[in-house]
């Protein structure tokens, strides 16, 4: 039985690492090596080492890309927030039974593929989309708006994918807030309000972060998304990359931005896992928490 | 206590949950500065009292006055009554301070004054080395103090304590109940304290109500309380009690009725006007019936027993006795090294006398 139960150990946990290893590790170390190298007409990469690639990074025309990609990511992060916050805690006032349920309804969508939906969403936008027709037909304007292909449909389109990243860890965040501290709170003269600033936000601070991070990191690099509603003129991080790889055939650039990307993400769960530990600390939410 | 205002008042009070009544025409009246205990198995209603008297949940009938002032319709976190829960509820993300003074913040007052207030509440919990902590670095007993100066610190008319010492262990719990009613002393604040362990109600209370499925038993002293039960479900639930069925043989005089219990005639105090051939339960506690020699009981008024069990408690030696009518008592006798015959063996016929006046006399409430 414990031979068994060893085997089970071996086998499983052998069958996951050398998955992530075959897939994640050694492909990023390849990109890593690659990011050091040069480049030529003949050749995606090639000998000598050099440093160039990680140059062409602070090139100001990328570092426009780079700001304007994050401004994206940031605004998709803030309004799923701002959606997500009251989402997550008006299912934690259902009845048990129906929480399930309406989780499973928020995800139910995310089972057709993302393209299929942005599809949609650029036809929804669109001139002769839904949006623009009804605002015609109710007569609020002559002309159609131009809300496909800018910033605003690419935020919208982000918005959208990752608002259940945003929720998931809400949710749990919110339901694990202990109610009597609310009561206590109001026992103690808080209103409402007071009573949501002072220990709803400063509680659930955790799952806040989480969520943002697990909006704001996919949110750089859907580069889909940018291409079907940015029309080509709006650029996230993750264009850039695919750009070097397929069409430039700059490997080592592409490289180079998709290091300093990981370095970037890596940075900010660093600061998370920080702070969690901080709250930790202070608030006694444990890690099994996010 | 006639001459002591009446602090809260509560009257015709109702509440269900769903379909379930849990609170009927409800009436309670707390006076200012006594500790008031609401007693009663898990399920009786009291902590519904507690909550309504908070302001965490509307009575569906009823009028709630503090100080003469309506506050029925009052929201929680606007009525002068503060709560230490049962769990504490002690913010997690504040250190000891900042738990303490957010009454006060919330109240608006200065912070050089919350400064003071809050310090002095810590002291006199003993907790001001300890303010800048988080409460879960706390030990369980420093974190009930904490919750209680929360409360404290804003010097509410009332402090409502709901099972508040039913999280500690079993010596802590001591202390803290001598803490607890010390402290409601000093600060003259009527506490209103719920719980459903009747040792420290008796030990706390200056009145205590005795609760039941949503109906009030009896109110009184707790003296009042352990030595006059006004019905059976009081003296079970409060201490351990011994109950004979018996009946009326005839009145003797305004004080007294002659009855017969198990096969003896015995002559019982009571007042209530009982005839011959009514059915009574004589009630007494173990401390107050003596065990002794069958040889040593004879011309006295005795019942027969064998010893079933002896259980020896340090100060007590509780007998466990079998009746020759399946009815078996206990009888608890302190310790007397001294009497050669105290230490009686299992199985051995022992006589059980009461002294006149010591037992409890109740009206027959039907075989429970």
């Amino acid at each position: 039985m414990k031979k068994m139960i060893k085997g089970f150990q071996f086998w499983s946990i052998g069958l996951a690492s050398s998955w992530l290893s075959l897939f994640v590790l050694v492909p990023s170390i390849l990109i890593v090596i690659i990011s050091f190298l040069s480049t030529d007409v003949e050749h995606f990469a090639r000998l000598p080492l050099t440093f160039s690639a990680y140059g062409k990074v602070f090139d100001p025309l990328f570092l426009v890309v780079l700001g304007n990609s994050l401004k994206m990511a940031l605004m998709a992060t803030l309004i799923c927030l701002l959606i997500g916050y009251p989402f997550a805690f008006l299912i934690t006032q259902l009845p048990q039974k129906l929480r399930g349920l309406m989780m499973f309804l928020m995800i139910l969508p995310f089972w057709t593929n993302s393209l299929v939906r942005i599809y949609a969403i650029s036809f929804f936008l669109g001139k002769k989309g839904l949006i623009n027709q009804s605002l015609q037909w109710f007569g609020l304007i002559d002309q159609p708006l131009n809300l496909l292909y800018s910033q605003f449909a690419i935020v919208y389109g982000l918005s959208y994918l990752l608002l259940p990243f945003m929720v998931m860890p809400l949710y749990n965040a919110l339901e694990k807030l202990d109610h009597s501290l609310l009561e206590a709170a109001k026992d103690l003269g808080a209103n409402s309000f007071q009573r949501f600033v002072r220990v709803t936000i400063p509680m659930t601070m955790p799952g806040i972060v989480a969520g943002c991070l697990m909006v704001l990191l996919p949110a750089m690099g859907m580069f889909y998304v940018a291409d079907l509603l940015g029309g080509g003129k709006n650029l996230l991080l993750g264009n850039v990359i695919r750009t070097q790889f397929i069409q430039t055939r700059d490997w080592p650039y592409g490289s180079a931005l998709s290091v300093v990307m990981i370095v970037l993400l890596s940075l900010m769960l660093w600061g998370y896992l920080k702070s969690s530990r901080s709250v930790n600390r202070k608030g006694g939410l444990g890690d099994s928490d996010f | 206590m006639p001459s002591t205002p009446i602090l809260l008042k509560i009257s015709g009070l109702s509440k269900s949950f769903a379909d379930q009544k849990v609170l009927t025409d409800f009436e309670l009246s707390i006076q200012d500065g006594e500790f008031f205990t609401l007693l009663g198995p898990s399920g009786c209603g009291k902590t519904t009292i507690l909550r309504i008297i908070a302001g965490f949940e509307q009575a569906d009938a009823g009028c709630i006055e503090l100080d003469q002032q309506d506050i029925t319709l009052l929201k929680a976190e606007n009525r002068p009554i503060n709560t230490v829960f049962q769990s504490y509820a002690l913010f997690p993300h504040m250190t000891v301070f900042d738990n303490v003074a957010f009454g006060l913040k919330m109240a608006k007052v200065n912070s050089a004054e919350i400064k003071q207030r809050v310090n002095e509440v810590l002291e006199m919990v003993q907790l001001q080395d300890l303010a800048q902590r988080k409460p879960q670095q706390l030990s369980g007993g420093q974190q009930q103090r904490v919750a209680i100066a929360r409360a404290v610190v804003n010097r509410p008319k009332l402090l409502l304590l709901d099972e508040s010492l039913s999280a500690l262990d079993y010596k802590l719990r001591q202390q803290m109940q001598i803490e607890l009613k010390r402290l409601q002393r000093k600060l003259g604040i009527s506490f209103v304290y719920v719980t459903h362990d009747q040792e420290e109600a008796l030990s706390m209370s200056d009145r205590i109500m005795v609760m039941n499925k949503g109906e009030v038993q009896q109110i009184g002293t707790p003296r009042d309380i352990y030595e006059n039960p006004a019905n059976l479900f009081v003296a079970r639930f409060i201490g351990e009690i011994n109950q004979f069925d018996a009946s009326v043989i005839q009145r003797i005089d305004e004080d007294h009725i002659e009855v017969a219990v198990e096969g003896a005639d015995w002559v019982v105090k009571t007042q209530y006007p009982l005839h011959a051939g009514d059915k009574v339960h004589i009630l007494l506690r173990p401390e107050d019936l003596r065990v002794t020699n069958v040889e040593q009981s004879q011309g006295k008024v005795h019942m027969l027993g064998n010893i079933v069990d002896r259980n020896y408690k340090g100060k007590t030696l509780d007998s466990y006795i079998r009746l020759p009518s399946g009815n078996e008592v206990v009888a608890s006798e302190f310790f007397d090294e001294d009497d050669p015959d105290f230490d009686y063996s299992i199985n051995q016929n022992v006589a059980i006398q009461w002294v006149t006046g010591w037992e409890v006399v109740l009206p027959y409430e039907g075989q429970l």
